[in-house]
């Protein structure tokens, strides 16, 4: 095989042009405001189903964000991102759970639960690094495989962990005197709008959201985001210029697993019981996808792509009547909403790497960048 | 005594159906330079066409089998031609990642159609039948399967050693630029790879659906992901190393099933994710695997 340099489909534009490029779409300010009044005032507006899926998008933007940066900016490919998923949501359920008859559990505050369950899944990329760290990007690729099927065994293996086959469900979320659930006795009111565990869980995951979007920028803009995007670009290079280049490699896969592990502590408090099956290799790919979809190495592509996998299921389940061949239940001929989200983001995938290898942020950059140049054209030149 | 010579041959056999897997799997990565995760797709196409065809009445299964290999390599090489070429030029992972879109909305038909039943049946010749050599009981299936892998594979080394086709497999796989000044088309050996690995991933389907497992299941994907580590084991770039890898995989998989009882403390079922177990412990001592060309870098 030819020495080909490790560059990824992300544009490879030169590093001056990837700034210019930041400041234009830093943009104007009002749309970062306006997007925050929006996700602010969803809770007041959108029923619960809807804010149910928003949680899973943020969850799943979190988790992605993790993938993005190890994938997009570093260069090196994880299948494993369920696993540390796992490591997340379990080590927060057994962390904050009650010992009883159906698992084990030490009932620890959710709080200090949830901050230990994001250690424990760095300290399982930690564990990892050795290995991700000398492998090539595609080699990582199969390597991270079998800790999704590890993982799988022992979950399978775990029952004062996992509860067994039927899951075990998730301690409610407190945050100081805040309790982050539902209590149908004394139904809460405000603003005249039932506030409910979605409506209070919807402000804890967009602030953690948030944050977790801002490091990934600021992580990514300075110094460490430099040499791992050189490290992607030109492995060889990179170690001249003296980046030590094993270290940000394993420092990638670190602050990866740590963001899929917190991504695991949102998602079990959202979905509030979970079940080892959820976490397998199938998940991985449905990341993987996300991160495609939306762009890769972009934080707003991670968003975006979560978005995107979270909502295509419920919502061709809501309108299956809508669209042709689609059986409305599963179990009958045709085609399911499941199968045909299935369908859906395979096909997205391939169609974006061959056509669109910026993915939604790429399209979308692509679109703005139009409108910029006809905006500064007058329309009849003279 | 008995049962360890049993779990050997058994885990021979199987090894050589992963090998098959792997060879594939190999051939594509080293003259295209894609790892293709698509590879369970075609085995999972292949072994459905052989199950499909071989339940039509009066079809000999000798002809689906044939048929099932012909469909799957035209699968392979209708991807290759519509999805994989046009990317040439661009990243090694955008490719892979790409193979991984293909596989899932494979799979995802296909698991469609095998539908609630939860399994189609083979319709092989040699059914649950065992055979007994000594003390040992065999299933047919286990020798067909150690016998044909064992025929598929040194056919394919004498082939690529002396036919004009692996020599100049060979070429592109060593310098493909040079390969290229010398006449050698790289997309045409390439898409020749692919048919390959097509072809092979359908024979090997055939004998991992066959008796003891019921038929092809929607599980049988995760059977074929096992191919990926014995390829990894013995070097993604080595074809010696993806049978050593495949048989390495299937003997200690077989031992592990075997000896479960005396191995429970790993937990029931670990047979299963014991490829994996071995990769992990094989990358950790050798980063590209056995047999695989160490990476070197010409400043």
């Amino acid at each position: 095989m030819s020495e080909s340099p490790n560059t990824l489909m992300v544009d490879q534009t030169e590093p001056a042009a990837e700034a210019a490029a930041e400041v234009r779409r830093r943009g104007p300010l009002w749309t970062v405001i306006g997007t925050g009044l929006v996700m602010l005032a969803v809770p007041f507006l959108a029923d619960t189903f809807w804010l149910q899926l928003g949680l899973f998008a943020m969850a799943a933007a979190v988790a992605a964000l993790g993938l993005t940066l190890l994938l997009g900016q570093a260069g090196q490919l994880s299948l494993g991102h369920a696993f540390f998923l796992a490591v997340g949501a379990y080590g927060y359920t057994f962390l904050a759970g009650q010992s009883g008859r159906l698992g084990g559990g030490f009932a620890l505050p959710p709080t200090l639960a949830a901050v230990l369950a994001v250690l424990l899944a760095g300290a399982a990329g930690l564990l990892f690094s050795p290995i991700a760290a000398r492998l090539r990007g595609i080699y990582l690729g199969i390597a991270t495989l079998g800790l999704v099927f590890l993982g799988q065994h022992i979950l399978d293996n775990a029952p004062r962990i996992t509860g067994g086959d039927n899951g075990r469900s998730v301690p409610v979320f407190t945050l100081g005197g805040l309790r982050f659930g539902s209590d149908p006795d004394q139904p809460q009111y405000l603003l005249n709008v039932l506030w409910g565990r979605e409506q209070k869980l919807w402000y804890l995951f967009l602030l953690v959201t948030v944050v977790a979007y801002l490091y990934f920028r600021n992580l990514v803009r300075g110094r460490p985001g430099r040499a791992l995007r050189a490290v992607r670009d030109r492995e060889l290079m990179a170690g001249i210029i003296g980046v030590p280049v094993n270290r940000y490699k394993a420092y990638a896969f670190l602050i990866s697993s740590m963001y899929a592990g917190l991504g695991g502590v949102l998602y079990a408090i959202a979905f509030r019981r979970i079940v080892p099956e959820t976490f397998g290799v199938g998940l991985s790919i449905e990341y993987l996808a996300m991160v495609v979809i939306g762009g890769l190495g972009v934080a707003g592509g991670a968003v975006a792509g979560a978005t995107f996998i979270a909502f295509l299921p419920p919502i061709l389940e809501r309108h299956a009547g809508l669209l042709p061949g689609l059986a409305p239940t599963t179990g009958t001929s045709g085609i399911s909403p499941p199968v045909a989200a299935k369908f859906i983001f395979g096909a997205a995938v391939v169609a974006l790497l061959l056509f669109e290898p910026g993915g939604l942020a790429g399209l979308g950059r692509r679109v703005s960048r139009a409108l910029a140049t006809r905006r500064r054209r007058p329309a009849h030149p003279r | 005594m008995t049962l360890l010579l049993q779990l050997l041959v058994s885990g021979l056999s199987l090894g050589a159906v992963y090998a098959l897997l792997a060879l594939g799997f190999v051939i594509v990565f080293k003259s295209s330079g894609v790892v293709n995760f698509a590879h369970p797709a075609f085995l999972m196409i292949g072994a459905y066409t052989i199950a499909r065809v071989g339940s039509a009445a009066q079809v000999p299964f000798l002809l689906a089998l044939l048929a099932g290999v012909g469909v799957a390599g035209v699968v392979a090489l209708l991807v290759q031609r519509l999805l994989v070429y046009p990317m040439a030029g661009r990243s090694l992972i955008a490719v892979s990642i790409m193979t991984i879109g293909v596989d899932v909305i494979t799979q995802t038909e296909i698991i469609r159609r095998i539908g609630l039943d939860g399994y189609v049946p083979m319709r092989d010749p040699w059914g649950d039948r065992v055979v007994r050599i000594g003390g040992l009981v065999l299933p047919q299936t286990r020798i067909a399967a150690l016998l044909v892998g064992a025929v598929l594979i040194l056919a394919f080394f004498v082939w690529l050693r002396y036919s004009r086709w692996g020599v100049a497999m060979r070429a592109v796989a060593d310098d493909p630029q040079t390969a290229a000044l010398m006449g050698v088309r790289r997309s045409t050996v390439s898409a020749m790879a692919w048919v390959l690995a097509g072809m092979l991933a359908a024979v090997a389907g055939l004998f991992i659906t066959v008796f003891p497992s019921p038929g092809l299941q929607p599980v049988t994907a995760a059977v074929a992901l096992r191919a990926f580590p014995a390829a990894i084991i013995g070097g993604l770039d080595s074809t010696g190393g993806a049978i050593v890898g495949g048989l390495v995989i299937g003997v200690t998989e077989s031992l592990a099933q075997g000896y479960a009882t005396d191995l429970s403390f790993l937990g029931a079922g670990f047979h299963s994710v014991m490829p994996y177990a071995v990769m992990v412990a094989v990358l950790l001592v050798r980063p590209s695997g056995l047999f695989g060309a160490k990476e070197l870098h010409r400043v």
